[in-house]
């Protein structure tokens, strides 16, 4: 991955969240606490502020800088989650060098195990890895049939979105929701509906750049 | 929104550089990252570093001095801190002893403390409080929140602190108090979060929330508004029943420590009226109330509401709950 890949993504997630303001927004106030967009607002500007900073450096490396600058500056939950997932990212980045698709696809299984290590969370628990695992496992299996990326991102963004919806039927178990019981059913989990956003931003980039 | 602000961006700083000014005598303030301390460093005890989001005063600012916390680091409202702050505040008020941390059992402020606790060079130990008894407690979920109890958590842990007490007499008796408290809210109006500029939930004239939680989450069930005393026994018997679920055995003649606290807009003399219910309640339980708080020690920005919290006593307790405190906000026998 490129460092120059990394801030444009960066600033079209950045976009992409403002643009989704109000959806986050109406998702957090209603089963969760309301600040879910203003973190992570605030956690994207933080990352553009270091741009220059770390336009010189490798993309591990800025990946790295990235995940701690979050660490800082988002707060709640999301914040150690994020964080935890770069920092996973770009160590995996470090040790390894694959082509690209078996690279990304081992870099995103990293990052994805550091959120579930560090939320103590899985699966059908009504949060962001109900986006995350099934995105990682799709991307691993078509890593390992040779895909072509232009066939894989599409792919990625169904099973994105699939992920999405499936948490409006959950009983939260975790995060601020789990306080909520039945009350939750029948509403889409705010954290898993930004990361499919990013994730989402992300692939139509890469579409774009082709 | 109707609110005094001049940039809601600069909302949570200029009431720290207020905060800080105005108790000078007793705390100081750190920006970069944000945290307040005592302003005369404690030495050779267990430092004691509690924090979470803002919104809650006095919780943790107010509580920061002699017989209480060290120091205490203040999120953004309603979200919680992060590991630099409490990596930082720890270098500066850790006096040889440790450091014990003292979370509300909320997600984010358990995985923020979490990795301050990992990538900090002391000896450390983690208080989780969780009082909250509207939340059912399961192995599967967060668990039961941590809302006004925590004062208490920090007062009599911090007196034990002050007389030199190692770190895991200090956390072993946190946890007790923790697992001595009950607690359950009731809110009569929401909270506007200023970032946000609008209710966090809707509630009519005509209605209450049940065991809502400190930031305006929703609690066990919406009910139709009554009269106070019927609201209290409601509060009062469930945090009783919470305790028997928990096999705590309550006895005839057991001390209590009873909190009223305010969330912000209910003003004294609805709080005193709450008071004066349920220590009529419990009187007609046997339980005896010897000690008690009432005022605004645990808020939610402007809702209106109160919390009830019942602290089962016993004689270490007792006694560092009256031991002398000198902070912003709780201040006795000094």
């Amino acid at each position: 991955m490129q460092t120059e890949f990394i801030i444009k993504a960066a600033e079209a997630i950045h976009h992409a969240i403002n643009v989704n303001e109000s959806e986050i927004e109406s998702l957090d106030r209603e089963i969760g606490d309301g600040d879910h967009f203003i973190n992570l607002k605030r956690g994207c500007s933080s990352v553009l502020d270091i741009k220059e900073k770390i336009s010189v450096l490798s993309a591990e490396e800025a990946l790295n800088h990235i995940g701690l600058k979050l660490l800082s500056t988002v707060g709640g939950a999301s914040g150690p989650l994020l964080a935890s997932f770069f920092i996973a990212y770009s160590q995996s980045e470090k040790e390894n060098n694959l082509d690209p698709v078996n690279q990304t696809s081992k870099s995103f299984t990293s990052g994805v195990e550091a959120i579930k290590k560090r939320g103590k969370a899985s699966t059908g628990e009504k949060t962001m890895l109900d986006v995350l695992i099934p995105v990682s496992i799709l991307l691993n299996k078509l890593a390992n049939e040779n895909k072509d990326p232009l066939e894989i991102i599409p792919l990625i963004k169904e099973v994105a979105l699939k992920g999405v919806l499936s948490t409006r039927d959950m009983i939260a178990t975790k995060g601020r929701a789990a306080n909520l019981g039945e009350r939750a059913i029948g509403h889409v989990d705010p954290g898993a509906k930004s990361c499919q956003i990013m994730i989402e931003t992300v692939c139509d980039l890469i579409l774009n750049n082709k | 929104m109707k609110k005094f602000v001049n940039n809601v961006d600069d909302i949570l700083v200029e009431s720290l550089n207020g905060f800080a000014s105005a108790h000078h005598d007793l705390v100081e303030l750190n920006l970069e990252p944000k945290f307040i301390m005592r302003s005369k460093k404690a030495s050779n005890k267990v430092a004691l570093i509690s924090g979470g989001g803002s919104g809650h005063e006095p919780l943790h600012n107010g509580y920061v001095g002699y017989g209480m916390l060290d120091a205490a680091c203040p999120g953004h409202i309603f979200t919680s801190p992060t590991p630099d702050q409490m990596i930082e505040a720890a270098h500066k008020v850790e006096s040889g002893k440790g450091v014990l941390f003292i979370v509300k059992n909320y997600t984010g402020d358990v995985m923020n403390f979490e990795m301050a606790s990992e990538m900090m060079p002391f000896k450390n130990a983690t208080i989780l409080t969780c009082d909250d008894v509207s939340v059912i407690n399961s192995t599967y979920t967060t668990g039961r929140r941590g809302v006004a109890g925590t004062v208490i958590v920090e007062k009599v842990v911090g007196s034990l602190a002050e007389k030199g007490a190692d770190l895991e007499s200090c956390k072993k008796l946190g946890d007790k108090v923790n697992h001595r408290c009950g607690s359950i809210g009731v809110a009569l109006t929401s909270c506007i979060v200023p970032a946000a500029g609008r209710s966090t939930f809707e509630i009519q004239d005509n209605e209450l929330e049940m065991g809502v939680g400190i930031h305006g989450e929703p609690g066990r069930r919406r009910e139709p508004m009554r009269d106070a005393d019927s609201i209290v026994a409601d509060m009062v018997n469930a945090i009783l029943e919470d305790f028997e679920l928990r096999d705590i055995k309550l006895c005839p003649d057991d001390e209590i420590l009873l909190l009223v606290n305010g969330f912000a807009a209910t003003p004294l003399l609805e709080l005193y009226l709450i008071y004066n219910s349920a220590a009529k309640l419990l009187k007609t339980k046997n339980l005896r109330v010897v000690r008690s708080l009432v005022g605004n020690y645990t808020t939610s920005l402007e809702m209106a509401g109160a919390s009830i919290t019942l602290c089962i006593l016993d004689q270490e307790i007792k006694e560092n709950w009256d031991s002398p405190v000198h902070t912003a906000s709780l201040r006795w026998g000094i």
